[in-house]
């Protein structure tokens, strides 16, 4: 069953007088529980797709359905509801809250954004940390801790409101090779653990392997769509 | 709610010198107003003290149309014996009149035999004077505290400029109402200081004295001066008496009475009305310090957090929750400045009180300054520093709240 479907998605962005074409008439359909990754050149269109689908901007035409919602439609405040409800989100620069200690940074969309009860909010937090290798250092604060346990924590803080869909943007950019790997390793584990579906972009030829389907953006097209173990467009992995 | 608190309280240590900054500002300006509205207050309050329990009395009531020629003391607008027995039964029904003291007020010539000036003269009976002014003893500088039939309490400076001392003679003389003139000996028992300056130029005799002098054959008031317990209440007796005493009509229809509360008969009350304006200037400026501050110090935060406000938008905190966030930091900054002003200011108007800094009114010298803060004030200033820090935190916490995800993060 498709957790996204796309459909002639357009997005054109306005700089100065120059109206450009980000995203140009997108068809796909992601199925639940697997890990994707959008590839492509700088400006090809894979950040502006994933803020789409997670909700944070709106496209100019095309219908986007999301967990069977159409949020092409959302409002502020309903996209806002929806993204705590069903997205996690991994960011490149990981934007832990520097005030709060990595449990607490896990414990936030829990506190902040669902209100769920202390128990409840304990329990999901220790497995989290567990589940990212983190338990140790639960209690230090963001800029104790390296660039790989940030990412850890930052891919924690996304599942631990148990979401349908984490996106995370380019999120082993400003890590090095090795713990790259890792955090990319970590997100499958999780991924086969929860049961959660990952989309991440990246520009990272090394890990792209990693993914089940592979979508190549160029130009806001989709170009090449590669499946492990199959293909779409006639390739596979 | 809480939690709100703790990632504010977090967020205010992460930029601990500004937060100290700020709310050191926040905390000067609420010391400067209790220590300003302590020190006026006391003083304010002093010289009200001084001119109603020594002089004035809290509420006078006069006869209708005495008040327009005062300065001339005409005895043609006394009130007659019977119009004063119905004042006195109407003060006694009124709880919260403590006492009342009935005078003649007359001018003269004062005479020490060698010398002659003018003289105003108050006619009392002892007692009820002295218990509607219960400072006045304390102003009589020189002999008896007590005003006795066949004496004389002069003022201080006709006494030095006259050269008369306690023990003197004197002769007053007086035109009667008939237009007639009279004297009368008298031993000067006392020498009384002024209140309200060198203008000063009111002595005191028995009310009886006071009689056989103008040659009255029944006692005719000039003026009813009224202590009231609470002085708090004073508009309060104030506006009921008027209301019982307007109904008091002469054969014209007109009203008998006048009643005017002290801040009526003392110019000392615009000088009041001037301090309790500068304790409101002062507190605009205090609302003034904590609004610019508070905001700037905002404003701050949340432009340096533009991506973190991004990142917890993101995640889905609700727009509201993230207005809450900042203006429980603003809120946090009003609490902080307010506590530690509140005890500071507290502390520095109790070592003044300590430290009985004295200083001169008019012809009162060395007036003890006897600061204080009462909770009210103390609640007022903190209310004000705490609403006005959420004022000021509100535009830009409204700003973060409104703020797209998506620009957010891509701020650097």
């Amino acid at each position: 069953m498709s957790l996204i479907k796309a459909e002639d998605l357009i997005k054109d962005y306005k700089v100065g007088e120059v109206q450009i074409r980000a995203l140009d008439g997108l068809n796909f359909e992601i199925e639940e529980a697997s890990f994707v990754s959008f590839v492509g050149p700088s400006g090809s269109g894979k950040t502006t797709l994933l803020n789409l689908i997670g909700c944070l901007d709106r496209p100019t035409e095309g219908k986007l359905i999301v967990a069977e919602k159409d949020i092409t439609t959302f409002e502020r405040r309903e996209s806002a509801a929806f993204r705590g409800e069903h997205i996690g989100f991994i960011f490149q620069d990981f934007n832990l809250m520097s005030v709060l200690t990595v449990y607490e940074n896990i414990e936030y969309p829990l506190l902040m954004v669902q209100n769920v009860p202390e128990k409840e909010r304990k329990e999901r937090v220790t497995k989290l940390l567990a589940a990212v290798g983190m338990v140790d250092q639960k209690n230090k604060y963001p800029d104790q801790i390296s660039g790989g346990q940030k990412q850890r924590v930052a891919v924690a803080r996304a599942l631990v409101t148990n979401p349908e869909l984490v996106l995370a943007d380019e999120p082993t950019a400003n890590l090095d090779h090795k713990t790259a790997y890792m955090v990319i390793e970590l997100m499958k584990k999780m991924q086969d653990e929860f049961k959660t579906t990952f989309i991440f972009s990246t520009h990272d030829q090394k890990i792209v392997g990693e993914a089940e389907v592979i979508y190549t953006l160029e130009d806001g097209q989709i170009v090449d769509v590669r499946k492990r173990g199959g293909s779409e467009n006639g390739k596979s992995l | 709610m809480g939690n709100l608190f703790k990632i504010a309280v977090r967020n205010l240590r992460r930029y601990k010198r500004r937060t100290i900054l700020t709310s050191s500002l926040i905390t000067i300006g609420v010391i400067f107003v209790l220590v300003f509205v302590g020190v006026s207050g006391s003083f304010k309050n002093m010289m009200i003290g001084q001119m109603t329990d020594s002089m004035l009395g809290h509420i006078q009531v006069h006869r209708k149309g005495y008040m327009a020629s005062i300065d001339n003391l005409p005895l043609t607008m006394n009130m007659k014996p019977l119009a004063v027995k119905k004042l006195e039964s109407i003060f006694k029904d009124i709880q919260d009149i403590e006492s009342y003291s009935p005078r003649i007020k007359f001018g003269g010539m004062f005479s020490s035999f060698t010398e002659t000036t003018n003289i105003r003269l108050n006619g009392v009976y002892p007692e009820m004077e002295m218990k509607t002014l219960p400072l006045l003893a304390s102003r009589i500088s020189n002999g008896g505290k007590e005003i006795k039939k066949g004496e004389i309490i002069i003022p201080e400076l006709l006494a030095r400029g006259m050269r008369i001392n306690v023990g003197d003679n004197i002769v007053v003389i007086a035109t009667n109402k008939d237009g007639s003139v009279n004297g009368k000996q008298l031993r000067v028992s006392g020498i009384i200081e002024s209140v309200t300056g060198p203008g000063g130029r009111d002595g005191y005799v028995h009310i009886e004295d006071a009689m056989e002098i103008l040659r009255m054959e029944e006692m005719e008031i000039s003026e009813i001066a009224i202590r009231i317990k609470n002085f708090d209440k004073l508009h309060d007796v104030y506006n009921h008496l008027s209301s019982i005493l307007s109904n008091e009509k002469n054969k014209q229809g007109k009203p008998t009475f006048e009643v005017h509360t002290w801040e009526g008969l003392s110019p000392f009350y615009n000088i009041a009305r001037m301090i309790d304006l500068m304790s409101i200037f002062i507190k605009i400026m205090l609302i003034a310090i904590v609004l610019i501050s508070v905001m700037n110090v905002m404003i701050m935060a949340v432009y340096e957090r533009i991506r973190e406000i991004g990142t917890i938008a993101a995640i889905g905190t609700m727009p509201g929750k993230i207005l809450n966030m900042f203006v429980a930091e603003g809120f946090l900054l009003g609490i902080i400045g307010a506590i530690a002003g509140n005890i500071l200011g507290a502390a520095i108007v109790y070592i003044l009180k300590l430290l009985k800094i004295t200083f001169d009114f008019g012809r009162q010298t060395g007036l003890v300054l006897s600061p204080s803060v009462g909770l009210f004030d103390i609640l007022m200033i903190s209310l004000i520093v705490i609403v006005v820090a959420v004022l000021g935190s509100l535009q830009p916490a409204f700003k973060a709240s409104r703020m797209e995800p998506i620009k957010a993060l891509r701020h650097v």
